[in-house]
């Protein structure tokens, strides 16, 4: 590992303050000009609960992914060591809190260096308290990675300054200080990475994680509602565009449930506004009913489905890609749905935008599926990847006012037409009085619950939608060469891991590309060729049975040649990729785990 | 006031002959004529069950929904457009059983929509199971022994959860109902309609002449102080020999939940244009991110 590139992770209680000081340090790198990648850890299992948060910083350009070797780790709890010591890089530096001296030698013992850090006696002797201990460890991970320590000092007023008063503010300065200068006086040389001075000349970058990209894709694309009910990972989508509410006057409504919260959006959806949901799988069980009410009553609505590995309450506060298929089949009867599955930051954002394009155009439920990793993952994204001003808004088929008071019958909600859209009318406009029905119906939207003739033409009607919307899926993007042996396919929020893995597996000298696909269903007619041209395909994925690797053959025939499949809730890295790749194994003699 | 002619569907009911839905659609009707209130001002949003595919009958703006989800989707069209008068029809079961806890929430949020329950204490459209509402005793094909749950009473958990509109009608008197339903949709905040409807088919007991022995209208006594909780609260208990009609408990002046979204003070967010963001905007929520 060369030195323009790092890791390093903070790791403690809960409580302890790890996510929000990694966050800020976070933002002080990326505000540096370097790149950041950011994923978090919450180990519920171990008793006191062990949370960590892992920083990927590099100076030669964009990182998407997750690794899984530390450089720098920070440990504020005894757990640390045993949760972490085995991902540490051979001559990583273990920061260990003055409490936690003891285990030196057993952080010595894995080949890794032991620095004793007291964190909370710099603080308290430059005058702050022991809840600024986090601030002096960040003070002292800037002075051995080698960045300033006027990078952290900006985010410790913005954190500080506003919210609780200047003279908090101040003394937090003061320990970052401290911490930092006890670093340079001690640790001299000790870490071996140390980064290049950056320069952040002309950059227009922003971090930002999934969550927030969606909301703020949801925002542009003018949603103006959202009922939801809290579930962890999706809960910050929800947090994030309440915040904006009532600037940017969006109506926000937490239900009772999520029965009611897709309810109710289905409700706004229908009176004509751009409305969402936002729930992780035991809250998409719950809004199934509802998802097949869309469906047949042609309401367009938004499902943002943030999965966390099932069954049942599962792993919460990890991640997962095990409701791919459940997303696709859930709800009773057969209805045109469209799910799009976006695999990184600035991915979350455009398919937040097509969502609701997508849903007003084929009046339909569109899910856009995430999972936890890509929702709490920040990374360095460019700014013009959010082009926020030129999002083209397209709310389909509509009859203006002057058209209705032309029409020469009733309005029709469900007019039967070539394309299965039937325009829709604003209700509250006097030509536009209509009836939308959960019932099989008629044109006219009236209960026709017998009539053969009239379901075949409703649901013919309903699903040549569907076709439409397949022959504008986007086919899967490729990276790396367009001829190789071997190919990668993945889904989502694997994006990041698939293509580095392909860098190392040129660089190595195999022939492999990746294949990385968004939108999934209805499969992308233009998919169905790249997959065909496939040699060698690995389906990579985050769920137990390869549900993936199912649908690519129930859509194209083709099988796949082996299928890497990660359910132990952790995100998948390059590394994870590469050590279970059999065929590779075989070429490098290496064995597979 | 308006012909109520205005509302007549193309549609035929389904409903049985003598079944006490006819006498609550006209209700709606003369309610709505009363208030000049036209077709495409009012969305009138149902649950599933007999009395659910009221808004097939009716020639205005509709919704029938799922089972128990009527609520949610009115309160989202409400939200969407409080200019439109929402009107909630849901059955007993599909309003206080599968629906509850939506009822519960509905009470405590004071949405300016109008909630009219078809009670008729039985499960009709499914052929006669045991109601939430079904009283105790209650024999049908799921409690051949009896129900031995004791019924929901609709009026006392309304007011408990914090209703601002409280009244029962029957659908025996209809004139009376489209005078009670119009004084509901006139009430700024949720307004349940509990209305004594019988199912000539499967409710043998709660019979238009068991109700007709039994109910009194509170308007003929005029002591009766409807914006007293305490009354009301002993009011909604009054059930067996005397049954009241009328409004059984009513709070003015109390916002709606649509009045206190700062989102809807422009007006709906569903009549507004939507525009792609300006530059400014866009660069204020950029820099959220820098």
């Amino acid at each position: 590992m060369s030195a323009t590139e790092l890791t390093l992770k903070l790791a403690g209680e809960a409580g302890q303050g790890v996510e929000s000081s990694g966050a800020g340090f976070a933002r002080a790198l990326h505000r540096a000009g370097l790149h950041v990648f950011t994923w978090s850890d919450y180990m519920s299992r171990i008793r006191g609960g062990h949370n960590s948060f892992a920083i990927r910083v590099s100076t030669k350009g964009p990182v998407a992914a997750p690794t899984d070797r530390v450089h720098l780790l920070v440990a504020f709890d005894e757990a640390s060591v045993d949760a972490h010591l085995s991902e540490m890089e051979p001559g990583g530096v273990f920061l260990l809190d003055e409490p936690l001296a003891k285990l030196a030698p057993k952080v010595e013992s894995g080949g890794v260096q032991a620095l004793i850090a007291p964190f909370t006696r710099v603080a308290e002797e430059a005058g702050g308290n022991k809840v600024m201990a986090n601030t002096a460890a960040l003070g002292m991970v800037a002075a051995l990675i080698g960045v300033g320590l006027e990078t952290i000092e900006q985010v410790i007023q913005e954190n500080f300054g506003r919210r609780k008063g200047s003279g908090v503010a101040e003394a937090n300065l003061k320990v970052a200080h401290a911490g930092y200068a006890f670093a340079k006086e001690n640790w001299q040389g000790r870490f071996r990475w140390p980064l290049p001075p950056t320069r952040v000349d002309g950059r227009r970058a922003i971090l930002i994680n999934g969550n927030q990209a969606l909301g703020l894709g949801a925002l542009a694309a003018g949603c103006r509602f959202i009922a939801a009910y809290p579930m962890t990972p999706a809960s910050s989508i929800y947090e994030w565009l309440t915040a904006q509410a009532n600037r940017y006057g969006v109506v926000s409504k937490q239900a009772e449930d999520e029965i009611a919260a897709i309810a109710m959006a289905i409700g706004a959806g229908y009176a004509g506004v751009r409305a969402m949901t936002a729930t992780s799988g035991g809250g998409f069980s719950l809004m199934v009913e509802a998802l097949g009410l869309a469906g047949m009553a042609e309401v367009p609505v938004v499902v943002m489905l943030a999965q966390r590995p099932g069954p049942s309450t599962g792993m919460p506060t990890r991640t997962g890609q095990g409701d791919l298929l459940f997303s696709m089949h859930a709800s009773h009867g057969e209805f045109p749905r469209i799910i799009l599955a976006p695999g990184s930051q600035e991915e979350c954002f455009e398919a937040s935008v097509r969502a609701f394009n997508l849903a007003e155009r084929y009046q339909c439920p569109v899910i856009v599926l995430t999972d936890g990793f890509l929702a709490n993952s920040f990374k360095t994204s460019p700014e013009a990847s959010f082009d926020i001003t030129g999002v083209v808004i397209d709310r389909g088929e509509w009859l203006s006012a002057e058209e209705l008071k032309s029409l020469e019958g009733p309005y029709a909600r469900y007019k039967l037409t070539p394309s299965g859209i039937s325009p829709r009318a604003l209700v509250g406009l006097p030509g536009a009085v209509q009836m939308a029905c959960s019932d099989e119906h008629t044109e006219l939207g009236h209960f026709e619950d017998e009539d053969a003739d009239n379901r075949i033409a409703q649901q013919s009607k309903r699903m040549r939608k569907l076709e439409a919307a397949r022959a504008e899926m986007r086919p899967p993007e490729r990276y790396g060469p367009e001829d190789a042996e071997m190919t990668l396919v993945g889904w989502g929020s694997s994006k990041g891991a698939l293509y580095e893995a392909v860098d190392r597996l040129l660089a190595e000298g195999v022939s492999a590309n990746a294949l990385h696909f968004v939108d999934i269903y209805p499969f992308p007619q233009a998919a169905v060729q790249a997959i065909e041209a496939v040699r060698y395909m690995v389906v990579v994925e985050g769920n137990y049975t390869g549900q993936f690797a199912r649908l690519l053959r129930a859509e194209t025939g083709r099988k796949a040649d082996e299928i890497i499949t990660r359910d132990d809730g952790r995100p998948i890295t390059p590394g994870y990729i590469l050590s279970r790749l059999e065929r590779v194994a075989v070429h490098a003699g290496r064995e597979a785990v | 006031m308006l012909d109520a002619k205005l509302y007549n569907s193309p549609v035929r009911p389904t409903w049985c002959p003598g079944c006490g839905d006819y006498g609550i659609l006209n209700a709606v009707k003369q309610a709505l004529a009363e208030l000049e209130i036209y077709p495409h001002e009012v969305v009138f949003v149902s649950g599933i069950g007999c009395g659910s595919k009221l808004p097939d009958y009716i020639h205005a703006n509709g919704f029938t929904t799922l089972h128990g989800r009527a609520l949610p989707v009115a309160q989202g069209i409400k939200l969407a457009n409080p200019k439109l008068h929402v009107i909630a029809i849901t059955g007993d079961g599909d309003g206080y059983g599968i629906g509850g806890n939506h009822f519960l929430h509905a009470l405590r949020r004071n949405p300016n929509i109008t909630h009219i329950v078809e009670n008729n204490m039985v499960y009709g459209l499914t052929k006669g199971q045991t109601a939430p509402t079904s009283q105790r005793g209650f024999v049908s094909s799921t409690t051949p022994d009896g129900s031995i749950e004791k019924a929901v009473n609709p009026l006392a958990l309304a007011i408990a959860g914090g209703a601002t509109f409280v009244a029962r009608g029957f659908s025996g008197n209809p004139k009376h109902l489209a005078k009670l339903i119009a004084r509901a949709i006139r009430h700024e905040g949720y307004a349940l309609v509990d209305v004594l409807q019988p199912c000539v088919i499967f409710n043998r007991i709660n019979t238009y002449d068991w109700y007709r022995d039994r109910v009194y209208l509170l308007d003929d006594d005029p002591s009766y102080d409807p914006s007293n909780y305490d009354a009301a609260w002993q009011k909604a208990h009054e059930w067996g020999d005397r049954i009241p009609l009328g409004v059984i408990y009513e709070v003015k002046g109390e916002p709606s939940y649509e009045a206190q979204v700062p989102a809807l003070k422009d007006g709906p967010i569903a009549t507004q244009e939507l525009r792609p963001m300006s530059p400014e905007q866009a660069e204020s929520l950029l820099a959220q991110f820098r």
